[in-house]
């Protein structure tokens, strides 16, 4: 009993150490003054106006979308097959190429960052919008890879073989039997792969250029020389953005269809 | 020449490790054969060798007169089914057994006659709309079935089948299996570790170890006449003694006289004789006999076994719950001539 208390206890600490910032934002948002403050002095919604007049915000809105479902797609497109790959085969050198797959998940981000800076923008001069591609996509495909993979880990491939027996050619079985039993982890490699790329700040802050630039690169610029209100009024419509997202997965697919 | 012919087939893993070594098989039209061994004595290999799934390093598989060694699995038209029933779970049974038929791109109304019947067939016509994770073992099992034979296969493969089933279920199935193969006349290959599996279903049995076939013969053959001390062990005969040819009779290194009635051509051999047909010998017999003292008794239900020390080593017999022995006995062993087995070393 006395064990349970405890447990409720810590329980309760943890939970208010996560939720308690974002609710200070959330009412710092409504705030009338020009400085971030808390409590609020006075109530206002001017900075939620705020957000949806500043160009630079709505364009590096568009921009991130962009680039995230891009890459996304592309990372899906290279990473399914490479998963594919990797599960299937019996060659050696597998569990390395593993660690190659993934190493952009270990590697910190700001070494990606540079990295492809040096390469893409000074080396090769690639227009902005690609290079930012690239950098996301390089940066989503290890997620692609991890979880489409594990998805494939626990799949009967002798279902891909009793397709073939009964007349299927390799290619279309893996259309009309490997992946039809395979969607839940590649969305849920999608869901993982497109907050990694939208959340992303250093790859985005090397490679992104004159008038094109991610969302959180400009979040972060703005917050340098503006301090008030608007930097929570963001939050504010990230979050109420992202729990709907997250509202409408839970009714249609289950949000445990993500965690498998 | 015989209907389905494994020549010379050779398969190796890493060019080190040997899984078949010049395998041979031949399979007439219409019979059930089934490789028996224990795992990892590569029957499995050549079931996915005859399916397709392995390229063999050398040999030739043909059926029915043609070369298939070099066929892919997509043409070969050969009905699998697996261990893990392997079933399209995100299909329906009624699209699970369409599913070969789709792929001949067969007309809507021929597909739907052909997989009413086999559904018919295999007991499955209330089941079309349930999906695989919605049905029993047994029942999906009996898809897995379906699903193969719906293509009408010039050859069923049936890898281990009933090993993920129940007791009682799997001696159903086996004879379910039996009734359709002979129905429908298909030629079956069936791999097995279950001896008593094999021998209710099968015309013939390989038995298979260390990637050759030892025994290739009916079961009552095999069951009665292993070949080989391996053979023997494999199905169930516990009790071996080394064996020299002295004129007409047998003698072991210390002289003990043994009568057979079916000899051997080799001179050093190996007899054996299952637990069950030990007798004891009260009449003071002066062959076919062994002295010895009981040892540990273990209760079979129908019988006890007892493990009897000779000078010979030990062995392994089985008596009526009647005879009664106490451990430390002196006991005399009659290895009756027309039960004791000679097999090669």
């Amino acid at each position: 009993m006395g064990k349970n208390k405890l447990l409720t206890a810590v329980a309760v600490l943890v939970f208010a150490f996560l939720i308690i910032p974002l609710c200070i934002i959330t009412v710092t948002a409504f705030g009338g003054g020009s400085a971030i403050t808390f409590p609020i002095d006075s109530f206002s919604l001017k900075w939620f106006a705020n957000v949806f007049s500043l160009e630079s915000f709505r364009n590096s809105f568009l921009t991130s979308l962009e680039i995230g479902l891009l890459a996304t797609v592309i990372a899906l497109l290279v990473g399914i097959p490479a998963a594919y790959a990797l599960a299937r085969s019996g060659m050696k050198g597998k569990g390395i190429l593993k660690s190659v797959f993934l190493s952009p998940t270990i590697v910190p981000g700001i070494v990606i960052g540079f990295v492809l800076y040096q390469f893409l923008v000074l080396t090769l001069r690639i227009p902005v919008f690609a290079g930012l591609l690239a950098g996301h996509f390089m940066v989503t495909l290890p997620y692609v890879i991890r979880v489409v993979g594990s998805s494939l880990d626990q799949f009967d491939f002798s279902i891909e073989e009793a397709a073939w027996s009964l007349g299927c050619p390799k290619m279309k079985a893996f259309f009309r039997v490997v992946l039809p039993n395979i969607t839940s982890g590649i969305s849920a490699a999608f869901m993982l792969a497109f907050i990694n790329s939208f959340n992303n700040i250093p790859v985005s802050m090397f490679l992104s250029g004159p008038g094109v630039s991610t969302f959180p690169a400009t979040l972060m610029n703005y917050i340098e020389y503006n301090y008030n209100p608007t930097v929570s009024a963001v939050s504010v419509v990230l979050m109420a953005a992202t729990m709907l997202i997250m509202v409408i997965v839970d009714k249609t697919l289950g949000i445990a269809s993500l965690a498998k | 020449m015989a209907f389905m012919t494994l020549e010379n087939i050779a398969v190796c893993y890493d060019k080190k490790k040997q899984i078949l070594k010049g395998l041979n098989l031949e399979v007439e039209k219409g019979e059930l054969v089934s490789l028996l061994g224990p795992s990892g004595c590569g029957k499995t290999t050549t079931l996915r060798v005859v399916a397709g799934f392995i390229d063999p390093q050398e040999g030739t598989f043909r059926l029915d007169g043609d070369d298939l060694t070099k066929v892919p699995v997509h043409k070969r038209n050969f009905g699998l089914v697996f261990q893990s029933y392997a079933l399209f779970p995100h299909l329906s049974v009624y699209d699970n057994v369409a599913f070969g038929l789709k792929m001949r791109k067969m007309g809507k109304d021929e597909i739907d006659r052909k997989v009413k019947d086999i559904l018919e067939v295999c007991g499955l016509t209330d089941l079309a709309d349930r999906f695989p994770q919605q049905m029993s073992g047994g029942q999906r099992q009996r898809v897995a079935l379906a699903r193969a034979l719906v293509i009408e296969p010039k050859l069923l493969l049936l890898d281990e089948p009933l090993s993920n089933l129940d007791a009682k279920l799997r001696v159903n199935m086996r004879v379910e299996i039996k009734r359709i193969q002979k129905k429908l006349g298909i030629t079956t290959l069936f791999v097995t570790h279950d001896q008593e599996e094999c021998f209710s279903i099968s015309d013939k049995v390989a038995v298979m170890n260390q990637g050759v076939i030892e025994q290739y013969d009916s079961p009552e053959n095999i069951y009665r006449h292993p070949k080989t001390e391996f053979v023997a062990r494999f199905i169930g005969f516990e009790n071996f003694l080394d064996l020299k040819k002295s004129g007409d009779v047998y003698q072991t290194a210390d002289g003990k006289v043994f009568a057979v009635e079916t000899p051997h051509e080799e001179a050093a051999l190996t007899g054996t004789i299952r637990p069950e047909d030990i007798e004891i010998d009260r009449e003071g017999r002066t062959a076919n006999v062994l002295e010895g003292t009981v040892g540990v008794r273990t209760f079979l239900g129908k019988s006890y076994q007892y493990e009897v020390s000779t000078s010979a080593g030990k062995f392994m017999v089985n008596m009526r719950a009647e005879d009664q022995f106490q451990e430390g006995d002196p006991i005399r062993l009659y290895l009756p001539a027309n039960k004791l087995i000679l097999v090669s070393r």
